[in-house]
């Protein structure tokens, strides 16, 4: 499945300054495994030591926060657009 | 001078300059203000405040502004109102409420923010300002807007009570409803606000701006003559404010202008909308985004910014967390309007009401000094009573229709 991922500013020197990437995968985990391939770092940035999505970033799957899906598990389908938002007053493209 | 060294990231201490600016870079935790304490301790004392007007300024060594406050002059040093019925109704003897229903100029604790905010906003050379907002901030910001001669752009969920809209219109603001929960305006707002580059006072300039909270508390510090209350029970939106009164209650002792602070912190939420007072009670700090449905729509807000500091404030505090129903809500509006002539919006009935479960569960006791923060006024949220406050009896302009309306009750 490929859907879109939109990348908010604190990430875009891993993304050469592009506010949209595209990714692979079936789910929310591993649309980030795959970006990590091709943008490496990217993990460390949205994972904490404990490979838990940070406290302070909030995923959405089409405007709808993952945490009302099945968080990471979230499903995923072609053409759906990923965003990955500070917690902080909702985001910061 | 002020005594801002720049900003800090909450969680990894990495440092910032201080510009408009609210995320962590690297793990995206919210940014907060790097106070100078040493060089605040040298020119602040009780003696010193005691002798400053009576507004928030009177703080204004621990506020976040570089020069003096440029709008919002008045705002603050609201009553701290001792009960006499209410503390009988729900059988505390040394009840207290602190009643920013009646603050300048906008009527709500709000007032205490923007006007930190807007002042910033002047400082940092911006021209226009805007929030997203459940109605008080609106109000607030329009007004201070035009008070400081700026544009403003506010952004409500298009179905706010009718109120809060007028109330906002009549300063001259671009208001913008849009279809959705605050915090789906919440989001949209983060976007413009990269795009625009305009001063959100609850976004880009949120490290300032949520310091504005702590004067609610310093108040009531000193209006207790000088010592924190046991118990403060708190209205919970974003958490933000539960957890600056926190701040300035541990600022003030770390100052030493106070003694010690043995304050447990109580979180105050409506059923239809409780995500951090559901964290509480379920022992987790992890919160767990709602979509809000309660007529308490000025603290509706599902997925909240500092929810995190919220629960970890009341686990810190020892206090703890409760949420009532929107009956509850209007029964505790008009209890607190019954007996203390104090005419308090949604968020105060929920104040009240939780405190009265609070006592029923024993975490409150009746001769611990209790402090209800009362934020908002009710003449914002006539909507939520309409059907629950009585009716009016009509008679004709005659002597006997008045006797004879006596006879019948």
């Amino acid at each position: 499945m490929a859907v879109k991922v939109r990348i908010p500013s604190p990430l875009l020197k891993l993304t050469n300054n592009q506010g949209e990437v595209s990714a692979e995968g079936n789910s929310v985990k591993e649309i980030f495994d795959d970006l990590e391939k091709n943008y490496p770092g990217i993990k460390e940035r949205v994972y904490d030591e404990e490979g838990q999505l940070r406290r302070f970033i909030n995923i959405y799957i089409n405007e709808e926060d993952i945490r009302f899906v099945d968080g990471e598990s979230s499903s995923v389908k072609n053409g759906d657009e990923i965003s990955i938002i500070p917690a902080i007053a909702g985001g910061l493209f | 001078m002020g005594f801002v060294k720049g900003l800090i990231c909450k969680e990894c201490r990495k440092i910032y300059p201080k510009e408009a600016l609210h995320v962590c870079e690297f793990c995206f935790g919210p940014l907060e203000v790097d106070y100078d304490y040493e060089g605040i301790r040298k020119v602040i004392s009780r003696k010193s405040i005691e002798n400053s007007p009576p507004n928030m300024w009177r703080y204004k060594a621990l506020l976040p502004i570089d020069g003096e406050p440029t709008v919002g002059i008045h705002c603050g040093f609201t009553p701290l109102v001792k009960t006499k019925n209410l503390g009988k109704a729900l059988g505390l003897e040394n009840l207290y409420v602190k009643n920013d229903s009646v603050n300048h100029p906008t009527f709500s604790f709000k007032d205490r923010v923007v006007a930190v905010a807007v002042t910033k906003a002047n400082e940092l050379g911006m021209d226009t300002v805007g929030c997203a907002s459940t109605g008080n901030l609106a109000n607030s910001v329009a007004a201070h807007a035009a008070e400081a001669g700026l544009e403003s752009y506010i952004f409500i969920p298009s179905d706010l009570e009718p109120g809060k809209v007028m109330s906002t219109l009549i300063y001259g603001a671009r208001v913008i409803g849009v279809n959705g929960s605050y915090d789906d305006v919440n989001r949209l707002c983060s976007e413009i606000a990269m795009n625009f580059k305009w001063a959100f006072v609850n976004i880009n300039i949120r490290p300032y701006y949520g310091d504005g909270s702590k004067t609610f508390g310093y108040e009531i510090a000193e209006q207790l003559g000088w010592k924190t209350p046991d118990n403060i029970i708190v209205p919970v939106a974003g958490s933000s404010l539960i957890t600056k009164i926190w701040k300035s209650f541990k600022e003030f002792k770390d100052l030493g202008l106070i003694d010690k602070v043995k304050t447990k912190i109580f979180a105050a939420q409506a059923t239809g909308c409780a995500p951090v007072t559901t964290a509480i009670k379920n022992g987790t700090d992890v919160i767990k985004p709602v979509k809000p449905n309660t007529i308490a729509k000025s603290i509706a807000i599902g997925n909240p910014a500092d929810g995190y500091y919220g629960v970890k404030t009341t686990e810190e505090s020892g206090g703890w967390g409760e949420d009532v129903n929107d009956d509850e809500i209007v029964e505790g509006m008009k209890l607190l309007a019954n007996t203390e002539g104090i005419f308090t919006e949604t968020a105060g009935g929920v104040v009240v009401s939780v405190t009265k479960k609070l006592i029923k569960q024993g975490r409150i006791n009746k001769d611990e000094l209790t402090v209800l923060s009362i934020t908002g006024n009710g003449l914002k949220t006539r909507e939520a009573i309409e059907n629950s406050v009585g009716k009016i009896s009509i008679i004709e302009p005659k002597l006997g229709a008045f006797n004879n309306l006596m006879e019948k009750n």
